[in-house]
This record gives structure tokens, C-alpha cells and sequence, in this order.
């Protein structure tokens, strides 16, 4: 199973801004190593929702830089509200990592 | 009387449905649920056909649509690319890299609940426009900010 992501979600007002880092090789399928091409392999699907409520579907290309960052704003959140993040690669494997929002201080 | 075996079979009855709807499928992860991906846009090689591949007719040029990404980027493997959208009901944020190999980058839905506003971080193989197309109430909306690319970041 991958590495797990690191997510931060803080409130600010009543809108959670929630910080992603996960951890890809996010591979273009051009990077020649000795042996020839390392084959395409990046993250195609990524979610994000807001206690079990699916807020972002989002579509990625190979050109999404290695180990992704994705920042997103979450309306009407509310401190403890539970931000779960799944993602979905071009080989079927998956991986969801959730965080609970906290105040921002 | 509590009827403990009547309890238990109801129980039962109700763990073993779950269990079928499982195996059949019924229950999906959130994964599962997420939009298909869009082969036809993402396997682009020019920005006509993206906007095709992604249905946009007409876009309209903005100015309330912000990108923010540095003027010059000094690693192309990794450029900070943020876009936010003041129009109404904005359903979409698309990410388009123009001299990309495939210029499609990445392209969000948000649904209610998301403020319209993303930050990622792309590869861009040459200096570049960097397009973000915004569908807000079924219309399309366009701007670009031109990012210098020193060293390349896609091989």
C-alpha cells in the first residue's frame, strides 16, 4: 500500500483550508533509465470530502509534479468536521487518508 | 420476552443483504463514484483539441479568474500553479499547460461545498502559457499568465 498523504485542514472563518501532500513518482513515461523507459504511472482521480459529502472530483494528467500538492477550500466547515482525500492511479491502486479540521491558531 | 434468536435473525438477515450488495458491487468506494477519466482531452496534443476533448465552445476571456503561478519558474518539474475563480457558481476549474506534449494538466470538478479555488503543482516542458478555463452555469470562461520555464521539468 503507499505512502501515506499528509493533510492539514485549518479553519479559517468558517471556510477549511486544507493542504495535500501525498506521495507519487507521478512518472511521465518519457524518463529513460538504464534498463529503457519507466512506464507512465501517475494519479488520474483524486477526491476530497467533507464529512462522507464528495466537494472535489478532479481529473490529473501525468504532468502533475512528483509527490502531489493540492490545496483546497472547504464552505462551511466547522472544527472536528472529518476531510477525507482519495486518490486513484493509472495502474487501479488507491489510497484515502483523512484528518479532522482544526481550528486555525 | 426479548426473543434473542428472532433478534439475532434479524440481525443476520441484515449483515447478509449488506454482504450481497457488497459482493455485487452495490456499495462503492468514493473512488468508484468519481467522474470517468477524460482520455480524449487529457490525450491531447494541441489546445484546440482539448477544448474540444473537454467541451468547452466560446470561451470568454476574464478577468475574474486569478492564475497565480510564478513569471519565471526555475524548475520546471515543479511549478506552483493556483487558480481561483470569482464567477458565480463556478462548476469547474480546468488547467491547461499550451506547449505541454499533452497540454491538459488537470481538471477539477467542484461540487457544492468547495470554494472555487485550487493549487497544484505542475511539470511544464517550456516557457508557457498556462490556461485555466472556468465552466460556471454551463458557459465557459478563459484566462492566461504566460510562466518562463528555465529548466524543462518533463523528461
Amino acid at each position: 500500500m503507499a505512502d501515506p498523504m499528509k493533510i492539514r485542514a485549518t479553519l479559517q472563518g468558517d471556510t477549511a483550508d486544507v493542504r495535500v501532500l501525498m506521495r507519487h513518482p507521478m512518472e511521465t513515461g518519457t524518463r529513460r533509465i538504464a534498463s529503457g523507459l519507466v512506464p507512465l504511472h501517475f494519479i488520474q482521480s483524486v477526491i476530497v470530502q467533507h464529512n462522507g459529502k464528495t466537494i472535489i472530483d478532479a481529473q490529473w494528467s501525468q504532468a502533475v509534479s512528483r509527490d502531489p500538492f493540492l490545496g483546497v477550500r472547504v464552505k462551511g466547515a466547522k472544527a472536528g468536521d472529518k476531510i477525507s482525500v482519495t486518490w486513484t492511479d493509472n495502474k487501479g491502486d488507491t489510497r484515502t487518508d483523512d484528518v479532522a479540521v482544526t481550528t486555525g491558531a | 420476552m426479548k426473543h434473542p434468536r428472532r433478534t439475532f435473525l434479524r440481525f443476520a438477515g441484515g449483515a447478509g443483504a449488506l454482504f450481497f450488495a457488497a459482493a455485487a458491487g452495490l456499495l462503492k468506494t468514493a473512488s468508484a463514484w468519481a467522474a470517468p477519466w477524460n482520455k480524449t482531452a487529457f490525450e491531447a496534443k494541441a489546445l484546440a483539441e482539448t477544448l474540444r476533448g473537454l467541451g468547452v465552445s466560446n470561451p470568454i476571456d476574464s478577468k475574474d479568474i486569478t492564475i497565480t503561478a510564478p513569471d519565471i519558474a526555475e524548475n520546471g518539474a515543479i511549478v506552483p500553479v493556483a487558480v481561483t475563480s470569482r464567477i458565480p457558481n463556478t462548476q469547474s476549474i480546468a488547467i491547461v499547460a499550451e506547449k505541454n506534449p499533452f497540454p491538459l494538466a488537470a481538471s477539477f470538478d467542484l461540487l457544492p461545498g468547495s470554494d472555487s479555488y485550487v493549487s497544484t503543482r505542475l511539470k511544464m516542458g517550456q516557457t508557457s502559457d498556462i490556461r485555466a478555463i472556468v465552466k460556471a452555469d454551463g458557459k465557459f470562461y478563459t484566462t492566461v499568465k504566460e510562466v518562463k520555464v528555465t529548466v524543462g521539468g518533463c523528461g
